[in-house]
């Protein structure tokens, strides 16, 4: 079942087509990847589909309903969770409490009943709070719920970041580049740690750099290049894609 | 949450033994700054939650503070016996109209302190929602020159139009009977239980706001100060809780408003005038812009000095060199733990802000 | 309306609309340097005419007005070596916060300093009650000081910014900060010299429109609006264009009384600034690019 389809997807940016007439599956359960050389418009894409830019021209149907032109909120509350590029945690927050504020779909109060403090909002939170730890166990960082998020280490930061997408419950998770900056004992981590969240019933869409970790987990790649999808097929035969090959190491002596 | 209510027996606590302090020394006059600064509180109180825990800046409030206020004292001295006709009957068979004396022994027909209140209130709500769809769209500073000037706009209406005394505002402004046997009003021998009236007030509207700051919305209105797209990303409707939140504090404003216009028993355009709102912007900065408890502890102090006329002359430059000095040194505010933290930022930077 | 009426109107517009020019040319001078959007500037205009009166009773008119303006000037650059110039990478609000708020303080020392009354320059040429006549209509010569030297003001700048080493050095500086840098160029001393020209072009509006509008401590409030809202209009940034919307607000102005209450008269300006920053906060002529990548 294809939970995310988008067809003919595009994007221009004055001259630019940072994304250019791309269409693609992912089905239900996988891990797909989304790769590509610097400036290839994956982050774009990625906006595109959770509704954070909107496209010129094209269709993304998610969960079988069409999603162009909604707010990312009511995307994300259709089941769609995602991460940024650049770690975008709550600053002043700690990490149990930025992981909280993924539960806000799966909870209701809302301003006249929080001021009030009506009882169904302290069953409410105590729920909120109860998710919340147990997705700190399953990343491991139960030690660290009452730190300052902004003050962990960079890996344990995108820990977090992961966790708070999780806390949504999504039925896809959008992943921006998840193993940036982590050394290759973390990255190793992080490929076990999404191969877990699969087996969760979530599917994954990354975009990554990677290749070790794209290659080690997917089920699937997509290969963009200039904004134009040149390749999408299982991860032995884009090693051997001569296109691929050559996006990534110019032409020459090959 | 038994943290919340000691802190709030507390305070509670402090307010009666300032009466007591008070009456003791023989100074219950100063009660009534105190009533006074009770009232301005509560603005300050709601611009605080508006700029500290959802990051948006208003340079306007004291709009929303006239606007509550003006139109309570309009309706309640405003005349309406000359104007027959059947809405006015139709009124005052609904029981919103009230026959009282006026100050030279005559007879007015007006609205009700009550709905006049009520009216007043939701007249104010109704604007912030209106202003505030679009005034939120724009970026941080934009939005704070769209504040200061739907603030600037009160003003010049509120001065320049006679139907609410011009320059010299409206008087005569009749109690507010709040219960049977509790009237908020400016007489002298009312004066301990309008003190009580206020802060009880201020004691309300801080549970509100301290609940809402413990809970799922307080949460995500953190969330979108610190980063709002992420928010966004997590399904908190960012755009409908900004708004919502400028609503709340425009309608702690307008209450304040009513209230301290009856206390008074009348409002002038300064209650509306760019350095009104320049004072609630300063205390709410000094008391650390996501503070309320500090927040309210600088607004008592502050307001009262101000009122029993400590500042003298210097009266707007103290606010105006608070604010300065705030926003130069510590612009998170000053009565944070991270005081020294922000010393050292400011002279050791470690990096760029971001807008707020 | 008669074409009597008419022109009076024109007259009083214009005559204002050059002032409201001058002062946002003051801050386009400012923003363009820092992307700071100095509210203070209102309160140059303020200082420039209250010391030329007092300096006035014992100088001669034009020393007078020289040495007040180079005290604004003085007072420009203070004001940015104390509170602005040991920031580091401000945000655009903390400073329009921070401005707002010096603003207050200027005032309130201008208040103490000379007490509330209102004061006002000897008329240049003749006195308030000599008149020109110019078409049908008998203006003040007053005027046509306030209008030339506005313009010879606005030109000398336009040439200074593109044609002197040093205009351009500020320019370079608000383009590209670190760039310029490398090139040798002060960045530090360039704001600076940007805080000192607009207070001292403040200080000329001030001066010219004081024997007809007066100046009193509090002279300044209305300007820093109306003087942004002209900056907003022509586009932050664009002087030219500036001197265009600043004519086209005091002629709205102007002509506002024939429909409006006077009372309402300050309502206008505010009510235009609002209305640009929901539709279209780039300005009449700038562009939406620009105003988005202004940086500090």
């Amino acid at each position: 079942m294809k939970l995310l389809s988008v067809r003919g997807l595009s994007k221009r940016f004055g001259g630019i087509h940072a994304v250019d007439d791309v269409s693609f599956d992912v089905p239900q359960g996988s891990i797909m990847a989304l790769i590509g050389p610097n400036g290839a418009g994956k982050t774009t894409l990625f906006h595109l589909v959770s509704g954070f830019l909107p496209p010129d021209r094209g269709s993304v149907v998610f969960d079988g309903s069409d999603v162009l032109g909604l707010m990312p909120h009511q995307i994300a509350a259709r089941g769609m969770a995602r991460t940024f590029q650049q770690i975008r945690l709550f600053p002043k927050m700690s990490v149990l409490e930025n992981i909280l504020v993924g539960r806000h779909l799966h909870s209701r109060g809302g301003f006249l009943a929080c001021m009030l403090h009506l009882p169904f909002t302290r069953r409410e939170e105590r729920g909120v709070r109860e998710a919340g730890r147990e997705i700190l166990t399953f990343l491991g960082l139960s030690t660290q719920a009452d730190a300052e998020a902004v003050r962990l280490s960079y890996g344990q930061q995108r820990m977090v970041e992961l966790g708070r997408a999780l806390a949504c419950e999504p039925k896809i998770l959008l992943l921006d580049e998840p193993a940036a900056g982590l050394n290759m004992r973390e990255t190793a981590e992080m490929g076990k740690l999404i191969g877990r969240i699969r087996d969760r019933g979530v599917t994954v869409f990354l975009v990554e750099h990677d290749m070790s970790l794209v290659m080690d987990i997917s089920d699937e790649i997509i290969v963009l290049s200039y904004g134009q999808k040149i390749a999408e097929n299982v991860p032995s035969a884009i090693q051997q894609d001569p296109d691929v090959i050559r996006i990534y190491l110019g032409d020459g002596d090959a | 949450m038994r943290k919340q209510g000691l802190q709030i027996a507390g305070f509670a606590a402090v307010v009666a033994a300032i009466h007591l302090v008070a009456s003791l020394t023989g100074n219950v006059y100063h009660l009534t700054q105190m009533t006074m600064s009770a009232y301005y509180s509560l603005v300050v109180l709601g611009l605080c939650i508006l700029t500290g825990y959802a990051g948006q800046i208003s340079i306007g409030h004291a709009g929303f503070f006239a606007i509550g206020g003006y139109l309570s004292a309009l309706l309640t001295t405003h005349d309406l016996s000359a104007h027959g006709g059947p809405i006015v009957s139709g009124l005052a068979t609904m029981g919103i109209l009230t026959r009282r004396p006026d100050l030279y022994g005559g007879d007015l027909l007006t609205v009700h302190p009550w709905a006049a209140c009520i009216f007043a209130v939701l007249t104010a709500v109704a604007i912030a929602y209106a202003i505030g769809g679009p005034v939120l769209k724009l970026k941080g500073h934009y939005l704070a020159m769209a504040t200061l000037g739907f603030g600037i706009i009160v003003y010049r209406i509120v001065l320049g139009t006679t139907l609410v005394g011009a320059a010299d505002g409206i008087y005569d402004v009749p109690a507010f009977p709040l219960l049977p046997g509790i009237a908020v009003s400016g007489k002298s021998s009312l004066r301990v239980m309008n003190y009580y009236v206020a802060w009880g007030f201020v004691i309300l509207g801080m549970v509100f706001l301290l609940n809402l700051v413990r809970s799922r919305v307080g949460r995500a209105l953190a969330s979108i100060h610190g980063a709002e797209d992420a928010a966004e990303a997590m399904g908190i409707p960012t755009a409908r809780y900004k708004l919502k939140i400028f609503v709340v504090s425009a309608a702690f404003a307008a209450v304040a408003g009513v209230l301290l216009t009856h206390y008074n028993g009348g409002i002038g355009p300064s209650e509306s005038s760019v350095m009104k709102s320049v004072r609630y912007l300063a205390i709410v900065a000094i008391g650390g812009m996501a503070n309320l408890w500090g927040t309210l502890l600088m607004s008592l102090l502050l307001n009262y000095l101000s009122l029993r006329g400590y500042f003298g002359t210097y009266d707007d430059a103290v606010f105006g060199g608070i604010l300065i000095l705030i926003m130069l040194f510590a612009p998170d505010g000053l009565l944070r733990r991270q005081l020294f933290e922000d010393l050292k930022e400011a002279v050791f930077p470690a990096g760029g802000e971001k807008e707020t | 309306m008669n074409l009597d009426l008419f022109l009076q109107y024109m007259v009083a517009g214009v005559t204002y609309g050059t002032i409201y020019g001058i002062v946002a040319v003051g801050f386009n001078i400012i923003y363009n340097a820092t992307g700071i959007i100095n509210f203070a500037q209102g309160e140059f205009v303020m200082l420039g005419g209250m010391t030329a009166v007092t300096l006035g009773r014992f100088l001669p008119l034009p020393a007078a007005i020289l040495v007040a303006v180079l005290v604004t000037m003085a007072v420009g650059a203070l004001i940015e070596i104390l509170f602005i110039r040991w920031l580091h990478r401000p945000s655009v609000l903390r400073m329009i916060v921070i401005t707002i708020g010096l603003s207050i303080l200027i005032r309130e020392a201008a208040l103490h300093i000379w007490g509330e009354s209102v004061r006002a320059l000897p008329y240049f040429t003749g006195t308030s009650v000599t008149s020109i006549r110019l078409g049908g209509v008998y203006i003040s010569p007053q005027v046509l000081w306030v209008v030339g030297i506005g313009a010879v003001v606005v030109a000398i700048l336009g040439g200074f910014f593109r044609y002197t080493l040093l205009g351009m050095q500020m320019r370079a500086c608000a383009a590209n900060r670190d760039a310029a840098r490398l090139c040798g160029i002060s960045a530090k001393n360039m704001v600076t010299l940007s805080f000192m020209l607009s207070a001292g072009i403040g200080a000329i509006g001030g001066c010219i429109v004081s024997p007809i509008t007066y100046v009193a401590y509090d002279s300044g409030v209305p300007l820093a609006i109306k003087g942004f809202t002209v900056a907003i209009l022509g586009g932050l940034g664009n002087s030219l264009a500036s001197a265009g919307a600043g004519m086209l607000l005091g002629i709205l102005e102007s002509f506002s009384i024939s429909v409006l209450p006077a009372a309402y008269k300050d309502v206008i300006s505010v009510a235009i600034l609002l209305v640009i920053l929901f539709v279209r906060p780039s300005g009449l002529f700038g562009s939406a690019e620009a105003a988005r990548l202004k940086e500090f």
